[in-house]
């Protein structure tokens, strides 16, 4: 058995505004072992990126708080651990690739400077072998002519290299951990494989454990072996990546994989997509998250939360009609057009 | 029929700045290179091509946003290059973009309801009440809450975001939209529902569309004709079932072997090319593309190809094409 090395318990966030409070993330709970990766899929707004700035504690306070749950890095509980020792960890054993690049570049500093910086904080080398190893690493994320793109601002990127040099930073400090927040999102298939190759092998090399952050399922079948699913906040299905491809379980699950685009679909018929919008996070949602929008829903669902269980080893959901009991019979039309079909 | 927008030999290069102080730089990114294409009312045209290749350069040019370095940008007729200030603010009216990054591209300090509403306002366009009625109407076909209106943008997801910046892009009625990205910052879900909605919309109000992105099943559902980048050029273009089941260039080619898998089980067989892109700094002589390509002959690194028509509306530039 390999060695645990991230268990997330029962996370709680919170936004607020006002008189508003926006439950972001409530009762989120997985475990990591060394050199495992996961990935985390959901919807927009499901709670994927506070889920893991969780993490590394970098939630916005205010408005944003860390209301309860535990995460045990290598044993030690990271929301008790002094500002300090978190910043040690920041960077250095655990290393994020954000989402939103604009945060992470800053606009008036060259990007070699940045990546230079960036491995110098972490690692005790001279000015020239970082600027050595930051060549290589642009190098290494496909980056073209990397000595002269070493003096140009970020402005002067396209998104997709943006992208790729935050990747590169990320990488420089030889994390334990790596949290990749939509990292290909920006990126054309060519260098997205490129790039997914080099985590695996990074991860391979390093034993690094990687938490994948996506919407892009492919990314998740290719790249994971296991996986959670979020909406409004919660887990609603993890397990296995592939005992979730074969036999999903949550209607939500569906839906995503209705939604997706293959290469048979053609372009005359409308996509599946499953109606509607999230709930919103800042009132109370009585019975399941998802009950609004499932052309599963019966009575019970508006009623009560169906809590997390496990009608297979290994895998498991949150909903009332998938136990050992009883189970749904997926339909092939549920989603069609994105109008509910209630039966 | 006659095309809404034709762009002839269109280049952008961007100065470098010297890295020995006080001495004028010689070089610079040849970011779009003499590009050629036409958009025709009511069509989708697909634009793909590796990370860096000149997609949004491009879109910036087609919408004035940075003026070109040579070439000709021609709406209904019209030259927006040498146009005057005037005449351009008020054809662009007719042109919106949405743009890659849903994070920069929306003002933090503004609400919701008055970034949708701005186009409104800048345009002079209807009163406050008829102004409030559109930003709630487009609040719910782009999926949003009608309350999120009062909301700011940071308190938003990504995915959300971009829902944004489109309900902005359609704010007032627009003929050619160009969007850059739409789809890649949200799952897939809202994925479908918002390319459900563009195509809808489409049908609707007559949109055109110039629609950038690196995810090639989203472009084969969405678009009519692709156009395939390599480099700052357009190196094939044709309909979809031409690109698809019959690519002449072998950088399509590849490109379209490196799709994601399907399946956790699939082993997929890919092409995979050699070496990175190549600087736009400094491109390779001849074909830019020969350095990687897998079937390329002596006279690729020496001479540049010519645009070869293969059939109607099929073009690629490789030495290699038969006619
Ligand atoms: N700084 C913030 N202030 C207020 N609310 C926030 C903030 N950051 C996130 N939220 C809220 O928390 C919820 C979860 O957001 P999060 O960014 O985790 O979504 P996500 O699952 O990563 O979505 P996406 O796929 O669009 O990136 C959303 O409702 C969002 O509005
Ligand atoms: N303002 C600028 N100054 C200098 N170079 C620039 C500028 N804007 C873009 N470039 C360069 O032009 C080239 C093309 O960039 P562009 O943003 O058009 O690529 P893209 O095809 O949209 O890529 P992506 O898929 O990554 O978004 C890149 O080499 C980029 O570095
Ligand atoms: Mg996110
Ligand atoms: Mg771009």
């Amino acid at each position: 058995m390999s060695q645990q090395l991230l268990r997330v318990k029962d996370l709680q966030v919170e936004f607020k505004s006002g008189s508003i409070t926006n439950k972001a993330v409530n009762g989120v709970s997985f475990d990591l072992d060394a050199n495992e990766s996961i990935g985390i899929v959901g919807e927009s707004g499901s709670g994927k990126s506070v889920t893991a700035t969780s993490i590394l504690r970098l939630i916005p306070n205010p408005p944003g708080k860390i209301t309860g749950g535990d995460i045990y890095f290598k044993g030690n509980n990271l929301l008790e651990m002094s500002n300090n020792d978190i910043r040690k960890v920041r960077g250095n054993e655990i290393s994020m690739i954000f989402q939103d690049p604009s945060t992470s570049l800053n606009p008036v500093f060259k990007v070699g400077n940045q990546l230079m910086e960036s491995i110098r904080t972490h690692q005790n080398v001279s000015k020239k072998e970082a600027k050595k190893k930051a060549i290589e690493m642009l190098e290494l994320v496909g980056i073209p002519a990397p000595e002269k793109r070493m003096n140009m601002y970020p402005h002067e990127f396209s998104g997709g290299m943006r992208q790729r040099v935050m990747i590169a930073i990320a990488l420089s400090c030889n994390p334990e951990l790596l949290i990749a927040d939509e990292p290909t999102t920006a990126l054309d298939v060519t260098v997205q494989a490129q790039i997914l190759n080099l985590m695996k092998d990074l991860q391979a090399r390093l034993q690094m454990s990687i938490i994948m952050i996506t919407h892009d399922l492919g990314v998740v079948w290719e790249t994971c072996d296991k996986m959670i699913v979020m909406y409004a906040g919660r887990v609603v299905e993890s397990g296995e990546v592939k005992a979730i491809y074969q036999n999903p379980l949550h209607p939500y699950t569906w839906g995503l994989l209705d939604s997706q685009i293959t290469e048979s679909q053609e372009s005359t018929e409308a996509l599946s997509a499953i109606p509607g919008s999230p709930p919103d996070l800042s009132y109370e949602i009585k019975g399941c998250p998802f009950a609004d929008r499932c052309p599963y829903a019966q009575a019970i669902c508006y009623e009560t939360t169906p809590e997390l269980a496990e009608p297979y080893q290994g895998h498991a959901v949150a909903c009332h009609f998938q136990t050992t009991e009883q189970q749904l019979e997926r339909r092939e039309d549920a989603y069609v057009d994105g109008s509910t079909s209630r039966s | 029929m006659e095309a809404l927008l034709e762009v002839k030999d269109l280049k952008k290069h961007f100065p470098v700045a010297s890295t020995i102080p006080f001495k004028k730089s010689t070089q610079s990114v040849k970011a779009v290179d003499g590009v050629n294409f036409n958009v025709y009312p009511g069509e989708t045209l697909g634009v793909v091509g590796e990370s860096g290749c000149g997609k949004s350069t491009m879109a910036r040019l087609v919408n004035q946003l940075i003026t070109p370095t040579s070439g000709i940008v021609h709406f209904k007729g019209d030259d927006l290059v040498t146009m005057n200030k005037e005449t351009l603010r008020e054809t662009r009216k007719k042109i919106q973009m949405i743009f890659q990054d849903p994070y920069a591209s929306l003002d933090p300090r503004i609400s919701v309801g008055e970034l949708i509403a701005e186009p409104l306002v800048i345009h002079n366009v209807g009163d406050k009440a008829s102004r409030k009625k559109r930003v709630e109407e487009l609040l719910e076909i782009v999926g949003l809450n009608k309350r999120f209106a009062d909301r700011y943008p940071h308190e938003f997801s990504g995915g959300q975001r971009q829902r944004i910046n489109i309900a902005r892009a359609l704010t007032i009625n627009p003929e050619l939209v160009i969007c850059d990205e739409p789809v890649s910052a949200l799952d897939v879900s809202v994925q479908a529902q918002v390319i459900n909605l563009l195509k809808q919309l489409q049908a609707e109000f007559q949109l055109t569309y110039i629609f950038i992105s690196h995810d090639l099943n989203v472009v084969r559902y969405t678009c009519d004709r692709i156009a395939v980048m390599y480099l700052g050029k357009i190196v094939e273009i044709g309909t979809y079932e031409q690109i698809y089941s019959n690519p002449k260039h072998p950088y399509t080619k590849a490109l379209f072997s490196a799709i994601p898998k399907e399946s956790p089980f699939d082993d997929k067989e890919r092409i995979i090319l050699k070496g990175t892109v190549p600087s736009p700094l400094n491109p390779p002589s001849g074909c830019s593309f020969h350095e990687r390509c897998p079937v390329a002959i002596d006279i690729c690194s020496k001479q540049e190809p010519n645009v070869v028509t293969t059939a109607n509306t099929h073009q690629a530039s490789c030495h290699l094409i038969q006619k």
